[in-house]
């Protein structure tokens, strides 16, 4: 349990600062909050302190005539001119440090979808956490396979949207090994708030373990399909346990070889051609049940009819496990 | 389009009734409402269209603020599905921006207001007035069907390419907005034309209440920035119908174009919202410390300034959206400049009460909280312009809080101060103080602990419209949750207070408060044409010769 749990907030405002870009955020933060303070304080005092010298009682009768004096106006109007001028100008400097991407980073591929994450590393491995080592600059190449996703892990304060149609940049540097959340935050539709894993960061030496290991893919057919599963943002939909009939989409466990209900009415049996149609065409044969469910996008082209074998044999792996409960 | 404040016979048959003629009196039955060109009614029956609008909003977020009473990690346990919940938080947003507050001062209050603080019978166009109306009556119907259809999930920013491939009712829903739009220009469009046209004679721009140099500022924003969100909705329903490939990225279209038409558009509608609730803070302020306004031409021109800025700012909403560096930094600094006339607002607000006779009333409290509330709003969203925080906090629960601070804790409760010190004018009622003070203190109290919370929670990385969230952020969505149910009972003593006043209220005086505006020295409530004789126009924030009168309960107007 311990290590989900290792950006809780450190202080009372922040999580961990776990990026080389945390302390310039969170030194820009804690000077607005300052100041911010220091401006509301005297408004409340004065608005209290007015409200009661000068409240209706009998004996009393406070001035009629309208006050008006340039001195007082212009200097609550300039002095907070250069108070957000220099905060404009730190948002700023600090926000082209962001910007800036330095000469040799090492680069993750990241690619957002309904919703799952998936990673992959300059040697090929692929992952749905994202791995990263400490002390060295990350290149984040983002896109999306559908609508609109956001790349936020709240101890490196870095946040980035991910637009389907173009690649967006981002850069950081994790200074602390540990494991950080990492939040999908614009929103994607109905699992929206499940589009969340981990960006764990490691020592060198782990680090190239751990690359090492996801970069071998299994030999064993239906071992292949479940690494896929995995992988290819299957699961962020298709729930493949005895729970199954939760998820967004249909559950593949139990499914093969019996007939499914189609929403235009009519049925199919789940078997081979079922669910290579369902992959490359999922608009093409709706299940019943499942209309209002956010549309599943295409996956011509990015599976090879190899893959989609290996899925197949998984999902048929599964039929022998205990359907789920409706 | 006749200026009629000559003397106009009353129908005799009020006298033989023995009853007074007012305009709720003046003609009966379901039709002279349906039918009717007073701005009066037309501006009640608006008010009771928002109020409905904004009970059903606040049922929705109450539902959000219980679901959201656990993690919800643990589907099976969750009160509602994620669907739902992604549902329930688009209707409560699209409600209540689109039904509520866009259309709550300036189309309910403003209407029954802006011609009698002008003196005049009626807004340059009666005809069109009452066609604004039924359009949000009809606008208000889309929004019914999109809710009782298989549910609109897109959030009520409509964000391409989600709301193109969506499966619920968008192009209903857009519709909704479009129609909405159009009744939000008809009000602009009149309230401009009447206040350029009909001031009475005297009444130059420099002596206008500053409610009205606020709704001028506000028509402005409404007649030249909704156009461009009725296109963009338009654009999203063909592009939904026709594909034709603008905002979809699988047809060479830009999911951020629409981003920018969306929000050059609705950045400068939240000042739509916000200008007309520090209209009426300027009134109430002045009015219950019965003192002029401090720095009156500061304010009118600030309206203005705030209405200017806001088109300039848009760019805020998509700072993390990958624009260029230029173009990021370029709005970043646009968008401090809207900060400093508000700034000045709240100073000169503060400024009023000074040496004045402050009276602690309940419009008088909730206008104290309202610059409480707003001035946090306004200091949060030095976080959020600032560009390395909001890399930080952008899309998180501190927006989330911060425009609740500004759109709830401002313009709504400026609105409830507003319902109350007019009240008495509107409906010839007085309500009970000491129940409306209950509920200024409750709301007041249950708002902090509803959104304060909040801005913890999104510093601490908690992303927005998240049906479940991970444990550790539970506490805060207790606290929050715990606050919005204080919240939603305050309202609700807000609302029956005012009801009971419709039933067993004491008769309004012409003046309760003491104003020296125009609508105080009209009848309580106005007769159908408002004014007999044409009244003279003096200094609107002039409280030197009016005192309190014991015989009449209310404040009267000494002669020098």
């Amino acid at each position: 349990m311990l290590p989900i749990f290792a950006d809780v907030h450190d202080t009372f405002w922040f999580p961990k600062q776990a990026s080389t870009f945390a302390p310039q955020v969170d030194f820009l933060y804690d000077v607005i909050l300052w100041i911010s303070i220091i401006f509301f304080i005297p408004i409340v005092i004065a608005m209290v302190y007015f409200m009661v010298k000068y409240r209706q009682r009998p004996g009393y009768k406070g001035s009629t005539e309208a006050l008006h004096n340039t001195f007082l106006e212009v200097t609550w109007s300039v002095v907070p001119t250069f108070v957000v001028v220099w905060i404009f100008w730190e948002g700023m400097v600090g926000y082209l440090r962001m910007q800036t991407l330095p000469s040799d980073t090492e680069d993750v591929k990241v690619t957002a979808k309904k919703w799952v994450w998936s990673f992959k590393y300059k040697n090929g491995a692929e992952s749905d956490k994202l791995y990263l080592q400490v002390g060295r600059d990350a290149k984040m190449i983002m896109r999306s396979d559908d609508v609109l996703h956001s790349f936020f892990v709240p101890a490196f304060r870095a946040k980035r949207d991910i637009v389907p149609g173009r690649y967006n940049y981002m850069w950081f540097q994790p200074t602390v090994e540990g494991t950080f959340d990492l939040f999908c935050t614009e929103y994607c539709g109905d699992n929206h708030s499940g589009m969340i894993t981990k960006a764990i960061v490691q020592s060198e030496e782990e680090y190239n373990k751990t690359l090492a290991l996801l970069a071998k893919e299994p030999d064993d057919i239906v071992e292949r399909g479940k690494w896929l599963y995995e992988r290819k943002a299957c699961k962020g939909c298709h729930y493949a346990g005895t729970e199954g009939a939760q998820g967004p989409g249909p559950s593949y466990n139990g499914s093969w070889g019996k007939p499914v209900p189609l929403a235009g009415g009519g049925e199919v049996v789940f078997d081979e051609n079922y669910v290579s149609n369902a992959i490359l065409n999922p608009q093409g044969q709706y299940r019943k049940g499942y209309e209002t469910a956010s549309a599943m996008p295409s996956y011509k082209g990015q599976l090879k009819l190899e893959q989609i074998e290996a899925i197949t044999a998984y999902i048929q792996s599964l039929q022998s496990a205990e359907p789920p409960k409706k | 389009m006749s200026v009629v404040t000559s003397p106009v016979t009353m129908p005799d048959k009020s006298q033989d009734l023995g009853k007074e003629d007012n305009y709720l009196t003046h003609t009966s039955g379901f039709l002279s409402w349906a039918l009717t060109l007073d701005h009066k009614r037309i501006g009640l029956m608006y008010l009771a269209g928002v109020l409905t609008a904004f009970t059903a909003g606040g049922i929705l977020a109450l539902m959000i603020r219980l679901h959201l009473w656990n993690p919800n990690i643990d589907k099976s346990q969750a009160w509602l599905t994620n669907q739902q919940y992604n549902q329930v938080f688009t209707l409560h947003g699209a409600i209540m921006v689109f039904l509520f507050i866009i259309p709550s001062v300036p189309a309910a209050l403003g209407n029954f207001l802006l011609p009698i603080m002008l003196g005049t019978k009626d807004v340059a166009f009666p005809r069109l007035n009452l066609g604004s109306f039924y359009l949000w009556i009809c606008g208000a119907i889309f929004f019914l069907f999109s809710l009782f259809a298989t549910g609109l999930d897109t959030g009520w920013t409509f964000y391409t390419p989600y709301s193109i491939e969506s499966q619920g009712p968008v192009v209903a829903a857009t519709m909704g907005v479009f129609v909405l739009g159009f009744s939000s220009i008809f009000t602009g469009l009149n309230f401009i034309v009447t206040i350029n046209t009909m001031r009475p004679p005297g009444m130059t721009w420099f002596r206008m209440p500053l409610f009205l140099w606020a709704t001028y500022s506000t028509s402005i924003i409404q007649v030249l920035a909704t156009p461009v969100l009725g296109i963009t909705v338009l654009l999203l329903a063909a592009e939904r119908i026709l594909g034709i490939g603008i905002f979809d990225p699988k047809l060479n279209g830009d999911p951020v174009t629409f981003q920018h038409f969306f929000w050059f558009y609705s950045h400068p509608a939240v000042y739509i919202m916000i200008l007309p609730a520090m209209g009426i803070i300027s009134e109430l302020m002045s009015v219950h410390s019965h003192k002029g306004i401090f720095g009156y031409r500061m304010i009118a021109y600030s309206s203005v300034a705030i209405a200017l800025f806001g088109f300039l700012v848009w760019g805020h909403h998509m700072f993390t959206s990958g624009m260029a560096d230029v173009t990021t930094i370029v709005f970043s600094a646009l968008t401090f400049t809207v900060s400093i006339p508000s700034a000045i607002k709240v100073f000169n607000w503060i400024g009023t009460m000074y040496q004045g006779t402050v009276v602690l009333n309940t419009p008088m409290l909730y206008a104290l909280a309202f610059i409480f509330l707003f001035t946090i709003g306004g200091l949060t969203g030095l976080f959020l312009g600032a560009l390395s925080t909001d890399m930080h906090l952008h899309d998180t629960y501190f927006v989330v809080a911060h425009f609740h601070y500004v759109m709830m804790g401002g313009t709504l409760v400026a609105f409830l101060g507003g319902l109350f010190h007019w009240w008495p004018k509107m409906t010839g009622k007085m309500f009970n103080d000491f129940a409306g003070i209950v509920s200024a203190a409750i709301v007041f109290v249950g708002f902090n602990l509803t959104f304060l919370p909040q801005f913890v929670l999104g510093t601490r990385g908690m992303p927005r419209r998240y049906a479940s969230y991970v444990e550790e952020f539970q506490q805060l969505h207790q606290l929050s949750t715990i606050g919005a149910m204080m919240l939603g009972c305050g309202l609700l003593v807000a609302g029956l207070t005012l009801l009971h006043s419709l039933f067993y209220g004491k008769k309004a005086p012409m003046n309760p408060w003491g104003g020296a505006t125009l609508e105080w020295e009209c009848q309580t409530p106005p007769p159908h044409d408002n004014f007999s004789s044409p009244p003279t126009v003096g200094d609107p924030y002039d409280f030197s010769g009016i005192e309190y009168d014991p015989k009449s309960g209310g404040y009267i107007k000494k002669k020098k």
